[in-house]
């Protein structure tokens, strides 16, 4: 689709389907199935943060009265034997496992050990005490300097970097080594006026979502198991739980429930399979719900890094090359978003020359998970700062360098595509003309601004329209909600079937009522699944064509379908959506439309960004007293969530800016596993974010869609951070900027 | 998990016995946001819990021509409702205003602020430095302690076994005095200082300071009256050099930790801006006064 479309719900500002549920308390999320018979799961974790594990002694615990059965590592029964190790997906399976209970060390302060089924919570809590797990202390590998040091304690014997040509002879906490370029850096150095370049440091953050990762399930021998959770992809916890324990998957059910956030964080799986096996040695169904400080401690969270990044300049504003190195936390376990992190980070310039060189580290703090645009954010911090920084040596407005180098259409990326058609140059153009950007800083303030790149993707998405005998319908989908697409899905649909949203009720399917499809993830489900929801509901047309033809006896060419009614063009009869669909009996059966696809096509969504914040001089706290968030989303199907996913996305960002941070002390335990001292923004510390919807359709969806979910948080990162340094006129190369972070800047410069 | 014994006596004499008598830890409960996290997280088998909110005048506040009586469990929400305890002690007001969300201020009181004897208390600096007197009843009768003296360390104060406090006195401030109460969290909101100060000045017609109390919280193991940094306010018509004094003199005087919540070194120097700002606040108010 390129030419402008007219639309008849799209664009407009519906009531979400899933909100009265929510605003009166009557949503069922994670923690909300109590099943007869249930009993309730607890985890013992590590209150070191590396140690091998000696012996884990739980035969005390196994008598208490209350104690219905114990889990550990050795209940992974079809992991054991030396058969499923040596391939990439075994690998790759007992990393799971080992991260949802340990095997043979314990990698992170929290890394669960063992878990115990009780009649009551309290029950199972207190029996936790009575394993008995002996443990040899080792150093804690708390960042990745230490980490990639020659002579560190190694995580794992058995890894070895990945990346060079030669396998190295020693093991390392380097997991793997990615290089990216393209051109001659050297020779775009050379030909440059101005080069800067400079490190920067991020810290461990949390996704933070309200809530706990929570499960219910009941494992059953003739192959009735039942998981359910909040998750954001339930068809993925039904592949990783059946992998870690061995099962068909045609054996499992999983459910996926409300969700209260997820942000990248429920793409994983944790008690899952631990719950499943409590069940099925108790007979009974099994409840684990997280504590807050199990959150913190054993999930999310997002690679902390070091960075570094060159720019060089012409005098003109050309940029000739691009430089930039970085080392991602991965956790305790391989796969930190560092990759991404490589392909993102100069994404937004059309630069000729450029070369990125990354690490994925394994460090001793809990494993990584995907955070919002995973990677992006880190990189594409150190560029914006250093791209700001020189346009403040030229005399150069930061917009006017960006338009001039800006990523368009035929821009080769360092990933290997050319990018299609995209939005940075008029996002660019929005920013300049914004109120906000059009305001003069007040006195004593600091001005940032960055723009943000990231890719979304498609994937495979599975739909059924089910159309009812009175006209309205349903449509089933396999893409947990965790941003208000069951609206956008509702509008798509109405728009195909020209009849009012609310009469099409969307619903999230579990795993045995549809095909396969993909996690709610990497800004998807409103480009693919809406895609399906498209695709299906042109199927519900087709056949009511069909059904009124048959009628009329003339051919489904025949028909035209508009606002809602099935016309014959070779006569007078006309009939409505709702009177085909009482009348399906007669014609051949129900009415319905499905469709499976793996959707290509997603198209990137580009962003800017501006922040003015003012500082106290004197404790070194930071307000940010303006913000505009300026996105494209190809084509807005519900502008209001649109919005909200912009300010949420820039909210996080801020958030991750200012005072997010994990706090560890000397032994790598975590100090601030709460919300009270870990600190993501109130409503009350931020102004109403302002957002600008710029529309750049894709022309591989129907409607134009572009994902908007992710790119929102990348560039906050570099707007509040280069403000901040704006309003103390002192490099800011660190983050978070919190009040004593930046009390020092100010005093020490 | 604790398991809870509960009583709500209607009487001094019946809180007093209850506790004096227990076998088995004894706490009082008033609004219980404190008491019952730290109880949930607790390794005590049982614990008694006596609610003191029954008994007459704990949830009182009396403002005459002797000062403010105050009962000690008196929640926070109606406390700050109070326009009247405002006029005269607008810090102390504004210091119970941070504590929690509104939620918790539906609950939490100055009384239980004070006994729950955190270094990080809000209200706490502000009672010192309005010279508040607490009146404790015990077995042995009833004895009087200066806000000041009633913290004895973290989490500890003077309080003995079989002891309640009964009533927070405060005197009625001279003319032109006026309080001010800061606190420096690196939100807005919902969170613990990392250090406050609480500043009370008093004027004479000319705007000399005749008469300072400065108190500060967070930033040593009870809260801490500074009487270094009222000298420097004292004597001076609060000027930019007596404020800096104040500040240096509160700095000195503190002895931070780090933790989660801030380094010793940031504490310290920004308990001083907040005594600074505190003192300013104060002798607005007072000179309106």
């Amino acid at each position: 689709m390129s030419e402008a479309q007219e639309f008849k719900y799209i664009g407009q500002r519906t009531i979400r389907p899933d909100g009265f549920d929510k605003v009166t308390g009557r949503a069922t999320y994670g923690a909300d199935l109590t099943l007869p018979g249930m009993i309730w799961g607890k985890t013992l974790r590590s209150p070191h943060a590396h140690a091998k594990i000696l012996s884990i002694d739980t035969s005390k615990a196994e008598a208490h009265p209350d104690v219905m059965s114990v889990a550990t590592f050795k209940d992974f029964v079809s992991l054991q034997s030396e058969s499923v190790a040596g391939t990439e997906d075994a690998a790759g399976v007992l990393d799971v496992a080992r991260n949802c209970l340990a095997d043979d060390k314990v990698l992170y302060h929290g890394h669960a050990i063992a878990a115990i089924a009780a009649r009551t919570e309290s029950a199972a809590k207190d029996a936790l005490a009575l394993i008995d797990v002996k443990y040899e202390l080792l150093p804690a590998v708390m960042d990745v300097e230490d980490a990639m040091k020659e002579d560190s304690s190694v995580l794992h014997d058995d890894m070895f970097t990945a990346g060079y040509d030669e396998k190295p002879s020693k093991a390392s906490n380097i997991a793997t080594r990615v290089e990216m370029k393209m051109g001659d850096v050297e020779a775009g150095f050379a030909e440059a006026d101005v080069i800067v370049e400079r490190e920067f440091r991020t810290p461990t953050a949390h996704q933070g979502y309200i809530e706990p990762h929570a499960c219910t399930v009941t494992y059953d021998e003739n192959g009735q198991s039942m998981v359910w959770c909040c998750t954001q992809g339930h068809f993925d916890v039904r592949t990783l739980t059946a992998k870690v324990l061995g099962m068909e998957l045609g054996k499992l059910k999983v459910i996926a429930s409300e969700i209260g956030g997820g942000f990248g964080g429920k793409t994983v799986i944790y008690q899952e399979p631990v719950a499943l096996v409590l069940s099925k040695k108790s007979g009974r169904p099994v409840k684990m719900v997280m504590d807050r400080d199990e959150v913190f401690i054993a999930t999310g969270p997002t690679s902390a890094a070091k960075l570094k990044a060159k720019v060089g300049v012409k005098k003109d504003g050309t940029i000739t090359a691009m430089q930039g190195w970085m080392a991602y936390e991965a956790g305790a376990f391989k796969g930190s978003p560092m990759v991404p992190g490589v392909m993102t980070m100069f994404t937004p310039y059309d630069c000729p020359n450029v070369l990125v060189e990354g690490f994925d580290v394994v460090v001793n703090k809990s494993k990584v998970a995907a955070y919002r645009a995973p990677g992006a954010p880190q990189a594409e911090y150190a560029a914006e700062m250093v791209v700001n920084e020189l346009a403040e040596l030229l005399g150069m407005d930061p917009i006017d360098l960006r338009l001039k180098n800006a990523a368009k259409e035929g821009t080769q990326t360092i990933y290997g595509p050319k990018l299609k058609r995209v939005g940075l140059v008029e996002c660019l153009e929005a920013a300049k003309n914004s109120p906000h950007y059009l305001s003069p800083l007040p006195e004593g303030q600091g001005r940032g601004l960055a723009s943000g790149f990231w890719f979304n993707i498609g994937g495979q998405s599975s739909v059924s329209v089910n159309m009812n005998p009175d006209g309205t319908g349903t449509i089933v989908e396999g893409s947990p909600d965790i941003g208000g697409s069951r609206a956008s899905m509702q509008m798509m649909a109405a728009e195909v079937l020209q009849i009012e949203p609310k009469n099409l009720k969307p619903i999230i399917a579990d795993t045995e009522n549809l095909p396969y499809s993909q996690g709610t993830g990497g800004s998807r489900t409103t480009f693919a699944t809406g895609m399906a929801v498209i695709e299906a509901s042109e199927k519900v047309v087709a056949q009511v064509k069909e059904r009124a033809a048959a009628v009329w006896n003339v051919t489904a060419e025949q028909v035209e379908y508009a606002d809602g009614v099935a016309r014959n063009t070779a006569g007078e009869d006309s009939m409505t959506l709702a009177e085909v669909c009482k009348n399906a009996e007669k014609t051949g059966g129900q009415i319905s439309g499905n469709a499976n696809i793996n959707a290509r096509g997603a198209g990137p969504s580009f962003a800017v960004h501006i922040c003015d914040v003012a500082v106290d001089k004197e404790t070194g706290k930071v307000d940010v007293t303006r913000y505009t968030a300026i996105q494209d989303a190809g084509k807005a199907i519900h502008p209001g969530y649109v919005e909200g996913q912009l300010q949420g996305g820039a909210v996080q960002g801020i958030g991750w800016a200012l005072n997010e941070e994990y706090v560890f002390n000397a032994d790598g335990v975590m100090e601030n596993p709460g919300f009270l001292d870990y600190r993501i923004p109130l409503a009350s510390d931020l102004p109403m974010i302002e957002t600008i919807t710029v529309e750049v359709p894709n022309a591989f969806h129907p409607y134009g869609v572009r994902g908007v979910g992710e790119t929102g948080i990348i560039p906050p990162l570099g707007a509040v951070g280069y403000a901040v340094g704006n309003a103390i006129d002192r490099k800011v190369e660190e983050l978070p900027c919190s009040p004593p972070r930046v009390l020092a800047l100010i005093q020490n410069g | 998990m604790v398991s809870v014994v509960y009583e709500a006596p209607d009487s001094i004499e019946g809180a007093i016995s209850l506790l004096a008598n227990a076998d088995i830890p004894a706490k009082i409960l008033a609004g219980g946001t404190d008491l019952i996290i730290q109880t949930n997280g607790s390794a005590d088998e049982s614990r008694l819990f006596v609610d003191v909110k029954r008994i007459d005048g704990m949830l009182d506040a009396r403002l005459s021509a002797d000062g403010l009586d105050l009962g000690p469990s008196m929640s926070c929400a109606e406390f700050t409702a109070r326009d009247d305890i405002r006029k005269v002690f607008p810090g102390l007001v504004e210091a119970a205003y941070l504590i929690g969300s509104t939620q918790v201020q539906g609950r939490a009181s100055l009384g239980g602020n004070l006994c729950n004897s955190s270094p990080a208390a809000d209200t706490v600096p502000a009672l010192v430095v309005n010279g508040a007197q607490c009146v404790i009843a015990g077995p042995g009768g009833e004895r009087t302690v200066a806000a000041e003296e009633f913290m004895t360390g973290v989490g500890r104060n003077c309080m003995e076994k079989g002891e309640l406090l009964k009533i927070i006195h405060l005197p009625t401030p001279a003319a032109k005095t006026s309080d001010a109460y800061l606190r420096f969290i690196p939100r807005t909101e919902m969170d613990i200082a990392v250090a406050g100060a609480g500043v009370s000045v008093t004027l004479d017609d000319d705007g000399t300071c005749t008469a300072a109390r400065v108190a500060i919280g967070a930033v040593a193991p009870t809260v801490l009256l500074v009487s270094a940094a009222a000298d420097a306010l004292i004597g001076t018509k609060l000027d930019d050099d007596a404020l800096q004094a104040a500040a240096a003199a509160a700095s000195a005087a503190s002895s931070p930790i780090t933790d989660r919540r801030g380094t010793a070194e940031y504490r310290r120097q920004i308990v001083g801006v907040l005594v600074k700002r505190a003192a300013r606040i104060a002798a607005t108010r007072a000179k309106g006064n």
